[in-house]
């Protein structure tokens, strides 16, 4: 399924787990040390360094482009790590989110609650993955380096659904279909 | 006795470490393709197909596969017989990294004061160095990037004597499902059983530099291998953990003696981005 971002309630609706997506439009870059300061940033009722509503973010941190290139590899990090921020950025207005691995319950609830998706990208693809990237430009956080906030323009970007708006989490359902009873 | 000078193992590593970032080992490229043989999960499939892809446009534009091009971690056996002249070993292959990581554009990912201030130190050094020595007079270097995904799932029990091979069974199970999706799946297992607590993490890392899927020389182990390996693709992860039959590559074990009222148990997860090359001089 191609998808134009931003994300709308009207689209997340029609995403279920499993699902294949191509995203084309903008997403943001944001890890560890960059969420660390937009919650603060939120927690003290200033406003974030873009607009989050119905934006997506994506968890990477890329290798540095060599000469002629936009971007270096680009692949999705460890989600986990973020749980403890993203239920205040999901309040905030975040739609949409890519990263790999599975997330915690509080994050799930909190997707549900505010009819935003979970994706997963390839962990590992991100040769692949960053010629889907056509443009980059630092938004905020410019001395965080790998870290900084980007603001990437995609085309054809391949994700995977993991958590939809309706509760379903792949990675659960996955494992108890394929599962077999000698583990 | 043979001299082996500091700015020749220098360069080796500056250049392993760049070839290891962008070139997927053969061993490693031929268990993905067995792998996507095997996948039964649609979603898997098309997984393990974009993970070939990625290896085959990494490999011709020489872009490193992944970005998270690792903690730099070196393994030395140095002959006995070798001598190094020209400098501090340690120093130069610090040396070697930060030249490897600075002119290949690989990710520094490396931070010191990491409880307090996490002060990246620009050049990915330092590394992490094992040495051994051996018996002759060669150097044989082995740079593995590895990466924070995979690394930050590693297990360590002291088990009881009388759990015995089901007390290992169930923890190495355990520490695979546990880590579900976060070390990237497919995944090769190590595993150290054995020694010190010290040892049998370094036992299980060790493993990893073992070709794919090449089972221990030692018949017992082997069998566990194949136990092991059959049993962690029953949990049904799959690739990337979205549900699938092939969970693990491989499963290396490296077995040690251990003390009487001891047995430790390792697990240390190396991602299907399982990058290693080496050199001998």
């Amino acid at each position: 399924m191609d998808i134009k971002l931003p994300l709308t309630d009207e689209t997340v609706e029609k995403l279920h787990i499993g699902d294949d997506v191509r995203f084309t439009g903008v997403i943001y870059t944001a890890r560890d040390a960059a969420h660390r300061r937009m919650v603060e940033t939120l927690e003290k009722g200033e406003s974030l360094p873009f607009d989050i509503r119905g934006q997506v973010i994506y968890y990477v941190g890329p290798t540095p482009a060599k000469p002629g290139q936009v971007i270096g590899s680009a692949g999705p990090t460890t989600s986990m790590r973020l749980d403890r921020f993203t239920p205040t950025l999901l309040a905030a207005g975040l739609k949409g989110i890519i990263g790999k691995g599975g997330r915690g319950q509080a994050v799930r609830d909190a997707l549900k609650q505010h009819k935003a998706v979970y994706f997963i990208a390839v962990g590992g693809a991100g040769a692949l993955l960053a010629r889907h990237i056509k443009k980059v430009d630092i938004v905020a956080y410019e001395d965080l380096g790998t870290e900084a906030v980007r603001r990437l323009e995609v085309e054809g970007f391949p994700v995977i659904v993991c958590n939809d708006i309706y509760g379903g989490d792949l990675l659960q359902e996955g494992k108890a279909r394929y599962r077999l009873s000698v583990a | 006795m043979r001299d082996i000078d500091c700015q020749t193992i220098s360069e080796t590593v500056a250049r392993l470490c760049q070839e290891a970032a962008s070139l997927l080992p053969e061993d490693v490229l031929q268990a993905l393709k067995r792998a996507r043989q095997k996948e039964e999960s649609p979603l898997g499939q098309k997984i393990l197909d974009q993970i070939l892809e990625n290896a085959e446009l990494a490999r011709k534009e020489m872009l490193p596969l992944c970005q998270d091009t690792g903690t730099t971690v070196v393994f030395l056996e140095l002959g006995q017989d070798a001598h190094i002249v020209g400098g501090d070993l340690n120093e130069c292959i610090k040396q070697g990294v930060s030249k490897g990581y600075t002119e290949g554009f690989l990710r520094k990912s490396i931070v010191d004061r990491p409880f307090s201030a996490r002060i990246n130190t620009k050049d990915n050094t330092p590394p992490v160095i094992h040495i051994e020595i051996v018996p002759g007079d060669k150097l044989k270097i082995q740079v593995m990037p590895k990466g924070g995904g995979c690394e930050n799932m590693t297990r360590l029990a002291i088990l009881l004597p009388a759990e015995g091979k089901k007390g290992v069974t169930d923890f190495v199970l355990r520490a695979v499902e546990e880590a579900g999706g976060n070390p990237c799946p497919p995944v090769i297992v190590g595993v150290g059983i054995g020694g010190t607590a010290e040892m049998a993490v370094s036992l299980a890392k060790k493993a990893l530099t073992r070709k794919v899927g090449r089972p221990n020389a030692d018949a017992e182990a082997a069998e566990l291998e194949q136990e092991l390996l059959e049993k962690v693709n029953a949990l049904g992860l799959g690739p990337q953990a979205v549900g699938g039959r092939i969970t693990a590559l491989a499963v290396h074990v490296e077995v040690h003696p251990t003390h009487i009222t001891s047995l430790p148990v390792a697990v240390n997860l190396q991602c299907h981005s399982a990058r290693l090359k080496e050199a001998v001089l």
